[in-house]
């Protein structure tokens, strides 16, 4: 009892969180005239997987204190790569996948080893090195195009059933257990799922991932008590720019293309910081974790689903307005991040206001 | 004569070495391609300067703000929104006004920073994005009609002096800025809250007010700056700030400011927002395509940061 209250209390800012997208999303389902059906899940979660994955890629450098600006270049790198990759024969595709990954892994890398053995603070060196991956991205992709495989893209912004259609899995028809229960699931979600169970609760659980968190929480301390510091750091970035990848490669997937749009890379970047801060990781490291920027992620795109749905003519209509969109999405970020300024109307001593 | 070489900040002198390294290299690139030295013309090197004014200005309120050991990311839209509202509401209360809205933005970002205790980075960020809904909201998306006026184009490109206003601009501002680094309590109490608040604090010292005012220094310049480009470009648009973030925050750090806050010359700022622009300058001229660009500009930076922008290793 003790242990969960423990927990819940380490954990406010991502349930706050939770709370909000809840909320946001059900004001949202409800007045969807197509709320709550498959096709609106599949839609919501093909538009928000891209920032998703930047957002949690974001986190891992937050959560030892650093900070990457590449997020988005290297989601840009890997979408230009893929669209030269992805396509062709089954093994091409397989082998264009496993080398989008390795190379969204190999700029983050890149990026540790400037941090650790540079010793150059963060924000300067992704500063850098995103201008530096955003030069690449125009080398391989000058102009919007590329081609990606059209099955893989039907299959995997779709709902499970299309795997069946596609590629035909069951022959005699499709079985109850399927048809009715894991066919209904939007692939998106489940790739997901699948990311957070299988790289990152994985990686958080090794020596090397907690070592993550030690360094955020005391640097000093960490090294003291024995932690392979620049194992640690270089691990955060090459993990950040894995889930960068992802987030790369399904968007060329889900675009059928690839496009160095480089105002596009500094708004992904830019919101996934947003992502991480409403998610309930600190800014200054040591605590919070990628699940929460999943769900503040969720919550960002959420806001923005809302604005689609108002009646123009009820008495929210005015919400409806797109010329008043950008700024009620700005005054909702605002006030979403001044949640956490709730800790300077609790605080005994001011002195412990100067982290 | 090594008296004198100690006491130029370390930062500055390597940056302009790097700036005759890249002037250099231009120089070489053209007297083969065209068998002219236009790099080392002076009216190339002058019309260079001309431009660096914009993001020097910028650039120098950025400074006052990592100084602090914060960042200030909501520059683009103060920038923006000042200009587009200042050819909006034209006539004399243009420059006032405009320089009014960089008041207010740098006391909004002030107190989120100082009192509501939010991570600059982020609450920044939120202002800039609150800024962009409101000029989205007052133009309907689009560029505004109304165009400059008279005295902000005059600020901008009129050359009484015989060269341009805005480097005059550019450089008394610069004077004021040094002044109040070096020979003010403020500019002390900005040093000192960079280096640490919580020190400062308890020395006396209205930390609160400082972070507030290092803001506000911020925003007006930007919004200055934004009056300056409306002026020369004799108009004001949508996202006519998001050029001069990311190149301002490089000239500051190049130019030997921590990041961190606490440590910094004026003069560093300067030469660093010059290198920004030669650099810029001289790859298009060489016809570099944006991605040789944009991949030599990230090498430059990180190249010059390891010759001397290394942290120390933590131990213990």
């Amino acid at each position: 009892m003790k242990d969960l209250r423990l927990r819940l209390s380490q954990s406010t800012g991502l349930l706050l969180a939770l709370g909000l997208f809840v909320v946001l999303y059900t004001i949202y389902s409800s007045l969807h005239p197509k709320g709550w059906t498959v096709d609106v899940f599949v839609q919501n979660s093909n538009e928000s997987f891209a920032l998703i994955m930047v957002s949690m890629a974001q986190t891992v450098p937050v959560l030892t204190g650093g900070i990457d600006l590449s997020v988005g270049p290297m989601m840009t790198l890997v979408n230009c790569l893929a669209s030269n990759l992805v396509s062709g024969s089954p093994f091409e595709i397989v082998t264009g996948i496993l080398v989008c990954l390795a190379a969204g892994a190999l700029a983050g890398f890149v990026n540790g080893c400037i941090v650790v053995y540079g010793r150059i603070q963060p924000i300067i060196v992704t500063l850098a090195t995103g201008a530096v991956f955003l030069g690449i991205s125009l080398f391989l992709r000058p102009t919007p195009g590329g081609k990606i495989d059209d099955n893989l893209s039907w299959v995997t912004t779709n709902a499970m059933a299309e795997m069946d259609t596609t590629y035909g899995w069951f022959p005699d028809g499709a079985p109850g257990w399927f048809a009715h229960g894991i066919g209904r699931l939007p692939v998106p979600i489940l790739l997901l799922i699948a990311i957070a169970v299988f790289v990152w609760l994985p990686f958080k659980n090794t020596v090397t991932g907690r070592g993550c968190y030690a360094i955020g929480s005391a640097e000093g301390a960490a090294y003291m008590s024995g932690l392979n510091i620049a194992r640690s750091k270089l691990a955060a970035y090459t993990v950040g720019g894995l889930f960068a990848a992802f987030g790369g490669l399904y968007l060329a997937i889900q675009t059928g293309s690839g496009n160095a749009d480089i105002p596009q890379s500094g708004g992904y970047t830019l919101q996934s910081i947003a992502a991480v801060v409403i998610g309930g990781t600190s800014l200054f490291g040591g605590s919070g974790g990628a699940i929460g920027s999943l769900i503040g992620a969720l919550v960002l795109r959420s806001i923005s689903f809302c604005f689609r749905v108002f009646d123009t003519d009820g008495p929210m209509g005015f919400l409806a307005n797109p010329l008043l969109q950008p700024i009620f999405e700005g005054v909702i970020l605002l006030l979403a991040v001044s949640i956490g300024a709730a800790r300077v109307f609790r605080v005994k001593n001011r002195l412990s206001l100067f982290t | 004569m090594s008296g004198v070489l100690k006491n130029i900040h370390r930062p500055t002198l390597i940056a302009c070495g790097f700036i005759v390294a890249i002037l250099a290299a231009g120089t070489v690139y053209t007297l083969v391609t065209q068998g002219s030295a236009t790099f080392i013309e002076p009216t190339y090197l002058l019309q260079q300067i001309k431009i660096a004014a914009f993001l020097g200005i910028v650039a120098a309120g950025m400074m006052v703000v990592v100084l602090l050991g914060q960042i200030d990311l909501s520059v683009p839209w103060t920038l923006a929104a000042s200009a587009m509202i200042a050819t909006a509401v034209g006539g004399p209360w243009a420059i006032p006004i405009g320089l009014g809205i960089g008041l207010a933005v740098g006391i909004a970002n002030g107190l989120g920073v100082a009192f509501l205790r939010v991570p600059s980075m982020i609450f920044t960020l939120g202002v800039n994005a609150v800024l962009r809904g409101l000029m989205v909201m007052l133009t309907g998306g689009f560029a505004p009609q109304s165009s400059a006026t008279k005295p902000m184009i005059w600020l901008a490109t009129g050359q009484p002096l015989g060269i341009a206003n805005s480097v005059v601009v550019w450089a008394l501002l610069s004077v004021a800025l040094v002044f109040m680094l070096t020979r003010t309590p403020i500019g002390r109490y900005i040093y000192a809250t960079g280096n640490r608040e919580a020190a400062t604090y308890l020395s006396g010292i209205n930390t609160r007010f400082v972070l507030v005012f290092g803001f506000v220094v911020c925003s007006l310049c930007a919004s200055f700056a934004g009056l300056l480009i409306a002026g020369y470009t004799s108009k004001a648009f949508q996202a006519m700030g998001d050029v001069y973030l990311l190149p301002a925050i490089a000239a500051v750090v190049v130019g030997g400011t921590n990041i961190l806050g606490g440590q910094g010359r004026y003069s560093g700022t300067v030469v660093g927002t010059i290198l920004i622009v030669l650099l810029q300058s001289v790859l298009s001229v060489m016809q570099m395509p944006e991605a040789g660009r944009q991949i030599i500009y990230g090498l430059v930076i990180i190249a010059m940061l390891l010759v001397y922008g290394r942290n120390n290793t933590v131990r213990g």
